[in-house]
């Protein structure tokens, strides 16, 4: 993230929030929903959306009324934002996609205690221009709803044989039926959250062992 | 006079990691060579399969992530064989494949491979094959061939059984002991384990004290609880966990006192899950694997306190 002395590029804050800060993989914040709603790709796109939804809105909110806020109440005005956002995605999903309300479930109304939110308001929205804010708002919703689909093909994959409810492997493919499962949450996530990190980190350890020992 | 002085420790024992699995292997033959003879040539590719791809995941592995080549340490063998044991012969060869696979990468590898792996690997992939395919895992074919004539008046009829009860009535308990039972490959033949765990004995590999309690411990707990204590012991997996998956030297307490409470709390949760009927009529494996999680808070619990060293007020 850029430091606060400088003004950030809207196009470093926007990929910030999709490569370098990714909420999943590199902060693993949200990890609740992220295990529970990740049984198939399109629960992922789902709520990767809706979070989205919430983030940006929220985001533009805060950083408007960010000279407003006192210092000493800003947790909860934050969250009074963020719940009137959350409250929308959810009457709005009730009502327009039933089927995918009905397999979101309890996570919907929950976006209010993922913890990528109010580490955005509290971390960048709070101190940022409105402009900044709504596009790290969005990196960071774009950036949890790819980590959510990668896990959650992934899961849909192995554990089901489909992808977006489309068979992909065929009859003769046995489903792995653990990865559906909440065990399988874990171990997907760790295997991804460590293959991802392998493959970040690569350019950081080859640009460590050029330039000598590193701290 | 020459006094050398050099960094410990100054004596080596002659016992090496291979001599360990070398000895668990021949301990486990008789349990193999009873499976391959009970139940044909397809038990044998199933434990060759499950050796087969242990081996060359930790081979493949080791290789791509630069580090030093331990594939000759005979462990990789040992959860291979340990893990086909654990099937039935009934079990494609693609499950043992992975299954394999799964216990080597993910179980052993990933936590920093051998001696820091924090659940058996072989069970914890039996665990995930029965949880990913419970009807492949749970389809016992009848031994083609029998150790001595049959006793049993169940034996005849279907050939092949899927999800049985434990025990099915009518078994005799001579057949029990000799495997001429459906069941995994390894082990239904309680004979053939009993021999490895002599070996194991003599050898000194293993002390008596966690097969002996784990037992003992199912037994009285089933005739406490009403049932028979002798079909308990002889039935399902307990005598092939108790030898040779609860003495597993990474996943079992340091201490004999700490050892003596797993091996007892190990019987107490087979007992638990075999009565309470929740669908699971086997409980041998997660009971172990339970026991090795909680490890590493039996050490703690027993935790000697070094000569001299004060107690500390919390």
């Amino acid at each position: 993230m850029p430091s606060k002395g400088q003004k950030p590029s809207m196009g470093g804050v926007f990929l910030n929030g999709i490569f370098t800060e990714n909420p999943t993989f590199r902060l693993v914040l949200g990890v609740c929903p992220t295990l529970a709603v990740t049984t198939s790709a399109i629960n992922g796109v789902g709520m990767g959306l809706a979070a989205t939804f919430v983030l940006l809105g929220s985001n533009l909110v805060i950083s408007m009324l960010r000279k407003f806020i006192p210092d000493k109440v800003r947790i909860p005005a934050f969250v009074v934002v963020i719940c009137t956002f959350v409250t929308m995605v959810q009457m709005l999903m009730q009502a327009f996609l039933p089927s995918l309300y009905a397999s979101l479930g309890l996570f919907i109304p929950l976006i209010v205690v993922n913890c990528i939110i109010l580490a955005r308001a509290e971390a960048f929205a709070s101190k940022h221009t409105v402009l900044a804010s709504a596009m790290d708002g969005i990196g960071m919703g774009l950036g949890f709803t790819l980590a959510l689909i990668l896990l959650g093909s992934v899961r849909e994959i192995v554990g089901n044989g489909t992808l977006f409810g489309l068979d992909i492997l065929g009859a003769g493919f046995e489903p792995m039926l653990l990865l559906v499962l909440a065990p399988g949450a874990f171990i997907t996530f760790g295997l991804l959250l460590g293959i991802i990190n392998a493959i970040g980190n690569r350019g950081k350890t080859n640009k460590a062992a050029k330039g000598g020992a590193r701290a | 006079m020459t006094l050398p002085l050099s960094t410990g420790p100054h004596i080596l024992g002659k016992r090496t990691t291979r001599g360990i699995m070398l000895d668990v292997l021949i301990a486990l033959t008789p349990a193999a060579a009873a499976g391959v003879y009970l139940f044909g040539v397809r038990a044998a590719w199933v434990l060759g399969v499950a050796v087969a791809s242990a081996v060359a995941t930790e081979a493949l592995w080791q290789r791509l992530s630069h580090r030093p080549l331990q594939v000759g340490d005979l462990s990789a063998v040992v959860t291979g064989l340990l893990l086909g044991l654990n099937l039935p012969s009934s079990a494609p060869l693609w499950l043992a494949a992975v299954g394999s696979a799964f216990a080597i990468v993910v179980v052993k590898q990933l936590f920093g491979g051998i001696g820091h792996n924090f659940l058996n690997p072989a069970l914890a992939a039996r665990a995930v094959l029965l949880t990913s395919w419970p009807a492949r895992m749970t389809t016992f074919f009848l031994p083609e061939r029998t150790l001595l004539p049959v006793a049993s008046t169940a034996m005849v009829g279907d050939a092949v059984t899927s999800a049985t009860p434990l025990v099915k009535s009518g078994t005799a308990m001579i057949d029990l002991f000799w495997g001429n039972i459906p069941g995994t490959i390894g082990e239904v033949c309680k004979a053939a384990i009993l021999i490895g765990f002599i070996y194991l004995l003599v050898r000194n590999v293993i002390g008596p004290h966690i097969p002996v309690l784990f037992v003992g411990t199912v037994a009285l707990m089933t005739w406490l609880l009403g049932g028979d204590p002798l079909t308990a012991i002889l039935s399902g997996g307990v005598l092939l966990g108790a030898v040779f998956m609860a003495t597993d030297y990474v996943t079992n307490p340091m201490l004999i006192v700490s050892q003596c409470l797993f091996a007892a709390l190990c019987g107490v949760i087979v007992v638990v899950i075999r009565q309470s009927a929740g669908g699971y009529p086997e409980g041998v494996t997660y009971a172990i694997l339970l026991m090795n999680v909680l490890t590493p808070l039996l050490d703690k619990l027993f935790k000697r306190r070094a000569y001299g060293e004060v107690k500390q007020r919390a």
